[in-house]
C-alpha cells in the first residue's frame, strides 16, 4: 500500500481598498450599488476610450511588497489578456503576465502545533476584475460595476503539504493584506477569493502528479475543506489504477464536495500582449522605500509583542485575525500586561475567525481602551465574574461604553462586602441540606467544599464573590 | 484651394453654409459618410454672436469617422458601429472646438482605417480630387479630398501606417503625421495602440503647422501623449543636413514619382541645405514587421466590438458564441477580418516568439537605425509611395500589392517619428507627395523646411 503525499499551490485574488477603479475614475465600492451604476466609459469599453492607471493601486502594491516579503519590480508593465465573455467588455483583461510589480517572496505561516512554515511565493501581478452576469431561463443580463476593480493575484510556490497549512496559509495571507491597509478583507462580498491546486503524489514520489484547481473558494475553512475533498478524491481514484484529470473545478459548499467544471482540453488560448496604451510603472528604490515606511506593524511584530503574555497559540491566532483588535492589545500591553491578557482571551472568545463570525469585524465598533482596562480591573478585582466580564465585553463591542456602568445596570456587580458575605455563608453552614457536605468535608473530603459555596452563590443570586465565600467556609469549619 | 486665411474674419455662418454646399455639390466624390450640419450652423451662430472666438473662429473643417464627435454617428465606416453615437467628444476636436474651429462633417474611410484606398469602407469608396476613376488612398481618403476639393481648409486623420501620408500625396495636399504620443488619442476609435496617431491635412505648410500646434499637447485622458513641447514657429532657418533614403529611391519606385521627388530635393539644396543619400538597410523588413504587430493590436483592440453594449448585434441567434460570431462577421468588412485572423494568430501560443516577439525585437533595431541616422542628419527624405494614385479596383484582389504602397511610411510609424507629406508636383497630371521625416519632437523643423520651399516656388 503506498502512502500519498498533496502538495498545494494557492492563487490569492486580494481586491484592493482603492478608492476609485485600476484604470477608471469610477468608485471602486460597488456594494450596495444598482447595476451599472459604478460604470466609467473606460470600464463600458466606449470606442476611443484608453485606460488610466490608478497610482493608488501601486502604492497598495508596493505595501502588498512588503507583507509578502517581496521584492518590487523597477520597471512593471502591463498585459492583454484576450477572451470573449460578456462581463468582459473590452474582449481583455489587463493584468501583467511579463512583468509584474511584485517580485517573489514568502511567507512565514504560524501553525497551530506552534511550528512555523514557509510557504514561498512566486510573484503577485496586478490586475483588473470582470463584472458579472445573472442567468435567466431565456436571458443573460450583465452588471459591470465590478468590471475594472483592482485586484492583486498572489501566486505562492507549491511548498503547501496539507488541508491545515493550506488554511493557515490563507489565513495568514487574509492578515497580512488586511493589516498592510491593502484590502479592506471583506470576505463576504469576496474581497479575497482563493484557487487552489492541488495534486497528489506516492509520498517517495520526486515529481508532482496531475493537478486538479479548485477555483474561486472565499473563506478559509473553504480552502481546507476542499484540499481535504480532493487529497480523499484523488487518492481513491490512484489506489484505483484510475488516472488523475487536469482540470478545473469547482465547491460546492452545502454538499462539502468539488465537482468537474472544465478540462484542460478546453483551456483558452488567451493571446497575451503587451498593453501599448499604459506606460511602464517605474518605481525608485527611494519611492519604495517612502511607500514602505508608511506599513505599520505585521501580524510576526504583533507575535512578538505578545510574546510575553504567554498566550495560547490559538489565542493568538484568532486575536490576529483583526489587526484592531491586536492592536488595542498591543497598547494595553505596553502598559500593563496582565489587564492585557485578559482583554486579548475575550477577543479570541468572541471573534474566531473572519470568514465565519456572525459580525463583520471590520465594521464593529472598537471598545476604547479605557472601557477595556477598566473592565479588567474588575475582573482582577473580583467585582466581576468572569462570565459577567464577558457579558460586559460583549455590550463593549456592540456599541456600549463605560464597563462599570453597564456592570451596575446589569446588575453583575459581584457582592465582596465582608459582612454581606459573611450572613449568607452563615445562612448557608446553619442549613439542615448543608450538614452531609460539612460532615465531610470535616472527614477530609474538602472537594465538597464546592456544594456550600453552589450554595452560597445561589443565595446570593450568582453575586457573591465566590473566592471570598469559600475562604470564610474554611474559616468557619476551622479548615 | 483656400488657406486658413480666408475664411477668418468672415461670417462663420456663410463659411459653414458654402462649406457645406460643396460638400453637397462634390457628393459623387463621396466623401463624406454624415454631415453635423445642425450642430454646425448652432456653432456658427454662437461664434457669429460673439460668443465664442479663436485663433480658427469659423473656419470649418472635416473629421474623419473614427473621431468621436457629437451630432451623429461615429461609424469608423464600419457597419458594427452603424448607429452609434458617442456621448462624448475626441480630446483633438474638442481643442480644434475650443478655438472656435466648427466641425461640418465625418468623413469617409477604410472600416476601421484598414487599408490605403478607401475601397474598405462598408460605405462605398472615396474617389480621387484629381481623377475620380482613382482611389483617394487611405485610409484617410475622405478627409485628404476635401481638403483637397477646397471644401474645407483643413481636416483630421489618422496614420497607423501612412494613412494620413498616403492620401495626402494622392490629392496633391499637405497631410501631418505627428511624433507617436504628440496629440490625444483619446476618443478616437483604436487601431494599433502603439502607431496611432491623429493628424491633419491642410492646402499649406503654415496651416498644416497652425492645426497641429493646436491639437498637440499632453492630455491626462491618454497616457501615452508626450509632456507639451511645442511651440508654433520654432525651427531655426539655419541650413540642415538632409539625407536621401536610397533604399526607396530605387526602381522600385515609378520613374514618375523619382522624377518630382528628385527635383524636389534639387530645390533643398539650392536653398543652402546640404543633402547626401543614406541607407536604412532595415527598411526592407518594415512592412513584414508591420503587418505582423498591427495587426495583433488590431484583433485586441476590435475584440470590444461584440454586440453586447452598444452597436450591431445579430438577431435570431441562439447561442453566444453565435451572437459573437454573426455580430462580428456582419458589422466587420473583409479586411478587417483578415487582420483579425493574423493578429489574432501571431498571439497564439507557441507562435507569439516566432512572430509578435521576433517583430517587436527587429523594430527595436530599426527604431536604433532611424537613431543613428539621426545623429548625422536633421531631416530623411523619401517618397511618400512607389506610386501613384491607382485605379479604383487595380489592388483589391491582391492585399499584398495593396499592403506595398504604404512600404515607405509604416518604418516612420513604427519607429514613432514626425513626418509631413508634401505635395510636389505631378506625373501624368497626378500628384506626387514628398515625405519629410525628423527626429521625434522635431516637427517645426519639418514645417519650417516645407514653407521655406514652398516660398521658393
Amino acid at each position: 500500500m503506498n502512502t500519498w503525499k498533496m502538495t498545494i499551490g494557492i492563487e490569492c485574488h486580494v481586491q484592493l481598498a482603492t478608492k476609485s477603479k485600476l484604470f477608471s475614475p469610477a468608485n471602486n465600492d460597488a456594494r450596495d450599488k444598482s447595476p451599472n451604476s459604478v460604470v466609467h466609459p473606460i470600464d463600458y469599453g466606449l470606442p476611443g476610450m484608453l485606460p488610466l492607471l490608478n497610482k493608488e493601486a501601486i502604492t497598495l502594491a508596493v505595501k502588498a511588497a512588503k507583507a509578502l516579503n517581496a521584492g518590487v519590480a523597477e520597471v512593471s508593465r502591463f498585459d492583454r489578456k484576450h477572451y470573449f465573455y460578456p462581463d468582459l467588455p473590452m474582449g481583455y483583461q489587463i493584468t501583467q503576465m511579463y512583468h509584474p510589480t511584485i517580485k517573489s517572496g514568502y511567507v512565514d505561516v504560524p501553525q497551530l502545533d506552534g511550528t512555523v512554515k514557509r510557504v514561498r511565493i512566486h510573484h503577485a501581478h496586478l490586475e483588473s476584475d470582470a463584472g458579472k452576469q445573472t442567468h435567466y431561463s431565456d436571458h443573460t443580463l450583465v452588471d459591470l460595476n465590478r468590471a475594472g476593480t483592482p485586484l492583486i493575484e498572489i501566486v505562492s510556490e507549491p511548498d503547501i503539504h496539507s488541508a491545515a497549512e493550506a488554511r493557515a496559509f490563507a489565513t495568514e495571507l487574509y492578515r497580512l493584506m488586511t493589516y498592510s491597509g491593502v484590502t479592506h478583507g471583506d470576505l463576504y462580498h469576496g474581497n479575497m477569493r482563493f484557487d487552489v491546486n492541488i495534486s497528489v503524489a506516492p509520498a517517495d514520489s520526486e515529481t508532482l502528479g496531475k493537478r486538479a484547481e479548485v477555483k474561486n473558494l472565499n473563506s478559509f475553512r473553504s480552502v481546507e475543506k476542499a484540499a481535504e475533498y480532493e487529497f480523499k478524491r484523488q487518492t481513491e481514484l490512484l489506489q484505483k489504477g484510475e488516472p488523475i484529470v487536469q482540470e478545473t473545478r469547482g465547491w460546492d459548499d452545502a454538499k462539502q464536495r468539488t465537482f468537474s467544471q472544465r478540462s484542460k482540453e478546453d483551456a483558452q488560448d488567451y493571446r497575451y500582449m503587451p498593453d501599448a496604451d499604459i506606460p511602464p510603472v517605474i518605481l525608485t528604490s527611494e519611492e519604495i522605500a517612502r511607500i514602505q515606511e508608511t506599513v505599520g506593524l505585521l501580524p510576526a511584530d504583533y507575535r512578538k509583542a505578545f510574546e510575553n503574555l504567554a498566550l495560547d497559540s490559538s489565542v493568538v491566532g484568532t486575536l490576529l485575525a483583526n489587526k484592531s483588535h491586536a492592536q488595542i492589545v498591543y497598547d494595553i500591553n505596553s502598559s500593563s500586561p496582565t489587564h492585557a491578557s485578559r482583554v486579548a482571551n475575550w477577543f479570541s472568545s468572541v471573534f474566531k475567525s473572519p470568514d465565519e463570525d456572525a459580525v463583520d469585524a471590520s465594521k464593529e465598533l472598537l471598545p476604547s481602551i479605557e472601557d477595556l482596562i477598566e473592565l479588567a480591573r474588575m475582573t482582577e478585582a473580583a467585582e466581576l465574574s468572569s462570565t459577567s466580564a464577558k457579558e460586559v465585553f460583549l455590550a463593549l463591542v456592540a456599541g456600549e461604553t463605560n464597563s462599570r456602568r453597564i456592570a451596575e445596570q446589569r446588575d453583575l456587580l459581584q457582592v465582596s462586602d465582608h459582612s454581606s458575605v459573611t450572613a449568607i455563608v452563615e445562612e448557608v453552614l446553619n442549613d439542615k441540606a448543608s450538614q452531609k457536605s460539612i460532615a465531610d468535608i470535616q472527614a477530609g473530603n474538602e472537594k465538597a467544599i464546592g456544594y456550600l459555596v453552589g450554595q452560597v452563590m445561589k443565595r446570593s443570586s450568582g453575586k457573591a464573590n465566590p473566592g471570598m465565600a469559600q475562604q470564610m467556609i474554611k474559616e468557619k469549619l476551622g479548615l | 484651394m483656400p488657406s486658413i486665411s480666408y475664411y477668418l474674419g468672415r461670417s462663420a455662418r456663410q463659411n459653414v453654409e458654402e462649406a457645406l454646399e460643396a460638400a453637397e455639390k462634390n457628393s459623387d466624390h463621396n466623401i463624406f459618410l454624415h454631415l453635423t450640419k445642425k450642430r454646425a450652423l448652432e456653432r456658427a451662430d454662437l461664434i457669429d454672436s460673439g460668443q465664442q472666438g479663436g485663433k480658427l473662429a469659423g473656419v470649418p473643417f472635416a473629421v474623419k469617422d473614427n473621431y468621436l464627435v457629437f451630432d451623429g454617428p461615429t461609424t469608423a465606416a464600419s457597419k458594427i458601429l452603424e448607429n452609434f453615437e458617442s456621448p462624448l467628444q475626441a480630446t483633438v476636436v474638442e481643442r480644434l472646438e475650443a478655438e472656435g474651429a466648427i466641425c461640418i462633417g465625418k468623413t469617409n474611410l477604410d472600416s476601421f482605417a484598414h487599408g490605403s484606398s478607401t475601397e474598405n469602407s462598408a460605405y462605398g469608396v472615396t474617389k480621387n480630387a484629381i481623377d475620380s476613376t482613382r482611389v483617394a488612398g487611405g485610409s484617410s481618403g475622405g478627409s485628404a479630398v476635401s481638403v483637397a476639393l477646397g471644401i474645407v481648409p483643413f481636416a483630421l486623420g489618422t496614420d497607423t501606417g501612412g494613412s494620413i501620408r498616403q492620401p495626402a500625396s494622392f490629392n496633391g495636399v499637405y497631410g501631418v503625421k505627428p511624433t507617436y504620443g504628440m496629440a490625444s488619442r483619446f476618443g478616437v476609435v483604436a487601431m494599433a495602440s502603439s502607431t496611432d496617431v491623429m493628424g491633419c491635412f491642410a492646402s499649406t505648410a503654415s496651416d498644416a503647422e497652425l492645426i497641429t500646434s493646436i491639437m498637440a499637447g499632453h492630455d491626462d485622458k491618454d497616457a501615452t501623449t508626450l509632456p507639451d513641447y511645442y511651440k508654433l514657429g520654432s525651427a531655426s532657418q539655419a541650413p540642415l543636413k538632409i539625407g536621401i533614403i536610397e533604399d526607396f529611391m530605387t526602381d522600385a519606385t515609378d520613374a514618375g514619382v523619382l522624377t518630382q521627388v528628385n527635383s524636389y530635393i534639387e530645390k533643398l539644396r539650392q536653398n543652402g541645405h546640404s543633402v547626401e543619400s543614406v541607407s536604412l538597410p532595415l527598411a526592407k523588413y518594415s512592412l513584414a514587421v508591420y503587418y505582423i504587430v498591427v495587426p495583433a493590436e488590431v484583433a485586441s483592440n476590435l475584440a470590444r466590438y461584440d454586440g453586447i453594449r452598444y452597436g450591431k448585434r445579430a438577431s435570431n441567434v441562439s447561442t453566444l458564441d453565435e451572437l459573437y460570431g454573426r455580430s462580428r462577421d456582419e458589422g466587420f468588412v473583409t479586411e478587417s477580418k483578415r487582420r483579425i485572423l493574423i493578429g489574432n494568430y501571431v498571439l497564439s501560443s507557441g507562435y507569439y516568439d516566432a512572430y509578435y516577439q521576433k517583430a517587436q525585437q527587429v523594430r527595436t533595431l530599426l527604431i536604433n537605425e532611424f537613431d543613428d541616422l539621426f545623429h548625422s542628419y536633421d531631416v530623411l527624405v523619401s517618397p511618400v509611395t512607389p506610386t501613384t494614385a491607382f485605379k479604383i479596383g487595380e489592388n483589391t484582389d491582391d492585399p499584398i500589392k495593396m499592403y506595398l504602397s504604404d512600404v515607405m511610411t509604416v518604418g516612420v510609424s513604427l519607429a514613432g517619428l514626425p513626418a509631413v507629406s508634401v505635395p510636389a508636383g505631378t506625373s501624368n497630371g497626378l500628384p506626387v507627395g514628398v515625405q519629410l521625416i525628423a527626429q521625434k519632437r522635431n516637427e517645426a523643423t519639418l514645417f519650417a523646411l516645407a514653407q521655406s520651399v514652398e516660398a521658393s516656388q
